[in-house]
């Protein structure tokens, strides 16, 4: 390691002082600087924001590899063929490699700019946002739209805040609303989901009976005059039935679709402690609560008629309860205010999703929302501790 | 009305370098000092030159604003030196000590706090609101103090108070007679049966499980008998209270202590005898392991680094002796990357988590750098306050007094924040921004 420090040492001898924040991200991957303590506490906690962020990164792992599998299935089911598994994960990952690869570079690049300007090291937020950006994508995303869409929601959804920390809306999912409301077609609908699909179509080597759809696609169609299944019963017995949601074998978003990979990242945040309990457990009621309610008002509307915990099992809901509504910078910040507000991602992300025709999937804008109201659920946990003090003062003066 | 009280929230640090109960003494330190950074917001005036000779008791400098408080010599001998800083700031007075110590006399017959006022000894009773000395024009709806020390290594009160029954009932007697409230005395609940504070008459004995910060009287407070705006309380360390209650029983000041010699890097941690103000030099003479280390006065969390030829700081008890660390840590071994067998950190992070019993040798690297305020809930699990942290401390950052005085800083001192500021995975300096905070409101709202 000694070569390395040297290394180091010598580009900041060399380097001009503006490009020190540069040098010094690059270090702080392979050293934790030399600065100690001052004052107050001589000893530090070993945890740091690098592990922190490094640990969300690990949890996304099996979703992704799962996502890259699904890529090749979902690909080679399209086309009718039978493949090895080997050249399905060979597909997926010519595919989500270069999304990944655009959205760090991009994404770090617009960082490093900002840090040179207000010089400091890189701050490792975009580290996970940029794993994220990539799961919550489908797979026919054109490059130069997520490159378009990261440099938005990392400038416009973070740095012109403060940067890491400051940020008032989940980066990740600032992205993807962006592209969501400037590039719909390329968002939804039933094309985008499977990787060359549209070229399937031009060129008539798509397999019989695909259709491209989400689960939730089909769902939503369900409402029309061409409904994908005849009832809802039809839907989860030959359709996308409870197991097969848990699986995640479906068209969908690159990492969202496997309840099981999110599961055991969402094990390995909760015992790792990274993630907040709180969030996770009043994200999964909220929905819970909404679907619940939809079952019991259905009538003969088949969406609604999904039973709830099947409901929460398919579409992002998995995926943002685990990496999105979790992000601490964005959710509430009070103990308290975590229970309100997880349950209100999930209750108007269910609520968007179900009642809402012209939003296939809810779960962003119901967490966007929650983003956005997550000060006013703190302001009023805070004004409560206020007027327990208050009421305590008067006592005493009484 | 005696409380038990149970906190759940809470962190003991668990390091190596825990002091063995044997007493040992050190040859007497040649030169001693009284250092006014000892005292947050203070601003002294001195009453003797350079070159002028003291005895114990005699008067050194006193508060500018607040005259009758007087800051006073432990050692009788010369004024060698008064170490002064920017804008000619009275950093250090430091007194070379004679060989045979005087003392000067102080009747004990008068009002009590004339004499405490009068014998130097005044500025061991502190308040809250601020966590600075007390200000005797005010009478203070109760008087605090805490029977045990929890921070990491620290001394064992009832190992040191054995002895001093007569003395601290002595200083009790002088304490009740400050306050129209109560004295209130909170012990370890697993010493409820054996503490010498249990045969103490004439005080409040409430008993507190031990997690630290259980062992601060400003968790006590807080449990007790909350402060509210525009009341104030009085603090003094129990071993502060028997050397009250010595001077009413002797007619003496007398600032010898025993002191816990605490930290990995020290041979054989145990207690020793000196006097307060003491230099460092001999006590650590031989004793310490390693070269490149750092001599903290007081405990890790909330003791101020004063290096191998400092001074022991007025209220400190302790001297810790812990590892620099001020070299590069290899991510991968020792760093972010690293499997963390050996990291001590309250989150489950690190491997170590798996070892819940083990001591740890910390040393004061930040491990990590300062960031903005990321993850949350982190404060919240070792701060046992009906207070919330992070908005506290975002308030006195901005220096929002109103929102300060709404979320409680009238109730806290910078200790209460040594914990939030161990945990903090953005390593933010919580205790000096609770001190700048507090310095705020009293230059605006005292």
């Amino acid at each position: 390691m000694k070569f390395l420090r040297n290394f180091f040492d010598k580009r900041y001898e060399k380097t001009n002082k503006k490009w020190y924040p540069l040098i010094e991200s690059f270090e702080t991957l392979v050293f934790t600087p030399n600065h100690t303590t001052k004052s107050g506490s001589h000893i530090r906690d070993g945890i740091d924001l690098k592990r922190t962020m490094m640990f969300v990164i690990v949890a996304m792992i099996p979703a992704l590899l799962f996502g890259i599998w699904n890529v090749g299935q979902q690909h080679y089911i399209a086309l009718g063929e039978e493949v090895a598994f080997m050249d399905k994960i060979m597909h997926g990952a010519l595919r989500v490699i270069p999304i990944i690869a655009v959205s760090y570079t991009v994404g770090l690049l617009v960082e490093f700019i900002f840090g040179i300007i207000k010089g400091h090291a890189l701050h490792e937020g975009y580290l996970v946002s940029g794993m994220l950006i990539p799961l919550i994508m489908p797979v026919d995303t054109p490059l130069w739209m997520i490159a378009v869409a990261t440099v938005f929601g990392v400038v416009i959804g973070k740095e012109v805040f403060g940067g890491t920390g400051m940020n008032v809306l989940n980066v990740a999912l600032t992205t993807r609303a962006f592209l969501f409301f400037a590039h719909p077609t390329s968002m939804s609908g039933n094309t985008v989901w499977i990787s060359g699909l549209k070229e399937m179509k031009a060129n008539g080597t798509l397999a019989d009976g695909v259709s491209g759809a989400t689960p939730l696609g089909d769902l939503a169609s369900m409402t029309t005059d061409s409904p994908a299944y005849a009832n809802i019963q039809d839907f989860t017995e030959n359709g996308i039935t409870f197991s097969r949601a848990l699986m995640g074998d479906y068209p969908g978003s690159i990492g969202e679709s496997s309840v099981y990979a999110i599961l055991i990242g969402l094990a390995f945040l909760l015992i790792t402690r990274i993630a907040s309990w709180r969030i996770v457990v009043s994200f999964f009621a909220g929905g819970f609560v909404m679907a619940t309610i939809f079952n019991l008002f259905a009538g003969d509307n088949a969406y609604m008629q999904l039973p709830a915990i099947h409901q929460l099992m398919i579409g992002s809901f998995m995926f943002g309860m685990v990496f999105m509504i979790t992000d601490p910078v964005t959710a509430a910040q009070t103990n308290k205010g975590k229970f309100y507000y997880g349950f209100l991602a999930g209750f108007i992300g269910i609520l968007i999703r179900v009642a809402n025709p012209a939003y296939p999937e809810g779960i962003m804008l119901g967490i966007l929302i929650a983003n956005v109201c997550s000060p006013l659920i703190d302001h009023m946990v805070l004004n409560g501790n206020i007027k327990r003090r208050e009421k305590r003062l008067a006592k005493a003066s009484a | 009305m005696a409380k038990a009280i149970k906190i759940r929230k809470g962190l003991d640090l668990k390091l190596k370098g825990k002091p063995e109960q044997t007493i040992s003494d050190v040859s007497n330190s040649p030169y001693f000092a009284i250092k006014p950074s000892d005292f947050p917001s203070l601003t002294p005036k001195m009453v003797v030159k350079e070159g002028e000779s003291v005895k114990i008791g005699s008067p050194i400098f006193h508060d500018k604003y607040r005259e009758a408080i007087q800051y006073v010599s432990p050692v009788s001998g010369t004024i060698s030196e008064i170490k002064r800083g920017e804008k000619r700031r009275i950093l250090e007075v430091i007194i070379k000590a004679d060989s045979e110590f005087s003392s000067e006399t102080i009747d004990t017959s008068g009002d009590t706090k004339e004499v405490i006022l009068k014998s130097g000894l005044w500025p061991f009773i502190k308040q809250r609101p601020l966590d600075i000395v007390a200000d005797y024009n005010q009478t203070p709806k109760a008087i605090f103090v805490s029977g045990f020390d929890s921070s990491p290594l620290a001394p064992d009160y009832e190992f040191l108070l054995k002895d001093m029954k007569e003395a601290l009932q002595a200083g009790f007697d002088a304490l009740q007679k400050l306050t129209n409230g109560k004295v209130n005395v909170t012990i370890e609940n697993s010493n409820k049966s054996t503490s010498v504070f249990s045969s103490i008459n004439g005080i409040e004995l409430h008993t507190i499980n031990s997690k630290h910060p259980a062992g601060n009287v400003g968790t006590q407070i807080h449990q007790i008998d909350p402060i509210n705006k525009g009341e104030s309380v009085w603090t003094v360390n129990a071993l502060d209270v028997a050397r009250i209650g010595n001077l009413f029983l002797s007619g003496k000041v007398d600032f010898s202590k025993t002191i816990a010699l605490t930290g990995s890097e020290v041979e054989s941690p145990s207690y020793y005898k000196l006097i307060g103000g003491a230099s460092l030099t001999n006590l650590v003479e031989k004793k310490i392991v390693s070269d490149n280390v750092r001599y903290i006065s007081g405990n890790v969390l909330v003791g101020t680094n004063v290096g191998k030829e400092g001074f022991l700081g007025f209220y400190d008890n302790q001297v810790t002796v812990i590892p620099e660390g001020d070299h590069y840590k290899v991510s991968f071994t020792q760093g972010w990357l690293a499997p963390g067998f050996n990291k001590l950190s309250n989150s489950k992070a690190f491997l170590s988590a798996l070892l819940p019993k083990k001591a740890y040798d910390v040393d004061t690297n930040l491990n990590g750098e300062e960031r903005a305020f990321v993850v949350s809930g982190q404060y919240e699990e070792v701060f046992p306050f009906d207070i919330y942290p992070v908005q506290l401390l975002k308030a006195a950052i901005t220096n929002d007094i109103d929102k300060m005085e709404k979320l409680g800083i009238y109730e806290v001192a910078p200790e209460d924040f040594a914990l939030c500021e161990f945990v903090c995975t953005s390593k933010i300096n919580s205790q000096q921004i609770i001190r700048d905070g507090l310095k705020v409101i009293e230059e605006e709202c005292m």
